[in-house]
């Protein structure tokens, strides 16, 4: 087998004396969308942030196109540039344009000239529905647009894997569809994903791999269809019963 | 109004008034005195033109160097917490005298010896201590997920804040830091303890000198033609 794309072996990490990830184990093989699901404070969004390095791991390793990028004579900067991330409450920058804020991780941290970083953002802005919102600024968009342009901004880096921290929830429930149906998209065009999600149904339909997170640890795995429909642990069952039973 | 009103019918039915009138309002002593203070305001606007540069990149740098992260900056970042809690906690006035007659005491070659300048270095030290504390504010006030985000598109932690952080911190402080304008505006008169003269000591010297204060009045109208529209500035910005 192919090494994977990302692959976390052991992987803990504390705040103080609440540990959030107890010994994690997780790869995410090329073309792979594998999806975190559980209750919140599990340890999702820590996860993914550990990943993108943007919090620092206390034990175990993540690997990246099968190199360690969790130890610390790696530069964190060269390593986010080859990941993209997508936040639960989008995080645009308010203060640029929507161009702007497409490009400026192309032209600040991959040294893309400025116009043709710009025309590249312009493509991919059209091909997600947002063409002619270019010069707009963050807040004159609904959320659905908003998160859009999020995702855009990530993909414009051209990442290796895109890291996508329920990206949904923040959206009220007529925006959600919009979003979810970007991301079935990438995932057709074959887009290495790693997702948090609260969206089952979402789950069902991109995840080549469903993992049950549950105080830290991952309680549960499998195809999709088969965690979701007849989970084996009880605690997948309960979590996926509340689920239904909030609908 | 009518407290106004009745103020003013107190003090101009007041048994002093004719007193007061000539020496505080007379029309000629004022018209005889104003090109000299006018003289001295131009140096009060200069030296507060020069100050407010200093003061506005003193003071980010100060800043910038409270909120570093890096363990190695530790004895920057401490230096930078001496520097705005000595500077804000002593008197302005105490630090235009003690730059103003301390510095040149030293008689140390290359120094400058000028009260203009010392005074100016003075208020540029309390000053940026002050906007350093309001840049402060402004950067602490930007969610920490506008920093990881930017972080996650491999932005390092300088460009992080050059471009993201500090264009929306330093929109967010602009109304406190006109603020402080104002108040820089009014206390470049306090380098007049070095012998500078400037608006408000030609106006002392000439009440002084015929026991007329009349051109303190004029100094004072001066102020405000500056403060006044700065104010009005400062309320247009905070209220957008």
């Amino acid at each position: 087998m192919s090494v994977p794309v990302l692959e976390l072996r052991g992987v803990t990490k504390a705040y103080g004396e609440a540990e959030v990830l107890r010994g994690i184990d997780l790869a995410v093989a090329e073309h792979e969308a594998v999806a975190l699901i559980g209750a919140s404070g599990s340890g999702k969004s820590t996860l993914l942030r550990c990943v993108d390095l943007l919090e620092e791991i206390d034990d175990g390793d993540v690997f990246l196109d099968g190199e360690v990028i969790t130890d610390p004579a790696v530069d964190p900067t060269a390593i986010r540039r080859r990941l993209g991330m997508v936040f639960q409450s989008f995080n645009l920058f308010p203060h640029m344009s929507v161009l702007d804020n497409v490009a400026l991780g192309p032209v600040r941290a991959q040294g893309v000239p400025r116009e043709q970083a710009r025309e590249r953002g312009r493509e991919l802005l059209a091909r997600f529905g947002l063409g002619g919102r270019e010069s707009e600024h963050p807040d004159r968009l609904s959320g659905g647009q908003q998160q859009r342009v999020a995702i855009v901004r990530a993909l414009a880096t051209q990442p290796r894997a895109l890291l996508l921290d329920e990206v949904t929830s923040a959206l009220d429930p007529e925006l959600v569809g919009e979003v979810l149906a970007v991301i079935r998209d990438l995932k057709a065009e074959g887009i290495t994903m790693l997702i948090a999600t609260h969206e089952m149904q979402f789950a069902r339909d991109v995840a080549d791999e469903v993992c049950f997170l549950h105080e830290g640890r991952v309680l549960e795995r499998g195809p999709a269809e088969r965690v979701l429909s007849a989970p084996e642990r009880p605690e997948t069952q309960r979590f996926l019963r509340r689920l239904l039973e909030a609908r | 109004m009518v407290v106004i009103g009745g103020l003013a019918a107190i003090v101009v039915t007041s048994p002093g008034w004719e007193n007061v009138q000539e020496t505080f309002f007379s029309w000629p002593e004022f018209k005889r005195v104003f090109p000299d203070v006018l003289d001295g305001f131009w140096l009060d606007v200069k030296m507060f033109c020069v100050i407010e540069v200093v003061v506005l990149i003193l003071g980010l740098a100060i800043a910038l160097l409270r909120i570093s992260r890096a363990p190695a900056l530790f004895p920057l970042r401490l230096m930078g917490a001496v520097y705005t809690d000595v500077l804000r906690g002593v008197p302005t006035i105490l630090l235009v005298f003690l730059v103003g007659f301390g510095v040149p005491a030293l008689e140390l070659e290359g120094l400058p010896t000028g009260p203009v300048v010392l005074g100016g270095v003075a208020l540029s030290l309390s000053y940026s201590a002050y906007v350093a504390e309001v840049y402060r504010a402004g950067i602490d006030s930007i969610h920490p997920s506008q920093r990881s985000a930017a972080l996650a598109l491999g932005l390092t932690e300088t460009q992080a804040l050059r471009h993201v952080v500090l264009p929306q911190a330093v929109r967010r402080v602009v109304p406190p830091l006109l603020n402080d304008f104002v108040a820089l505006q009014k206390d470049v008169a306090l380098v007049s303890v070095l012998g500078v003269i400037e608006a408000f000591r030609v106006a002392q010297i000439e009440a002084s000198a015929n026991f007329n204060y009349t051109p303190l009045l004029a100094a004072a109208a001066l102020y405000l033609c500056v403060t006044i529209p700065l104010a009005r500035i400062v309320d247009r910005m905070q209220r957008r």
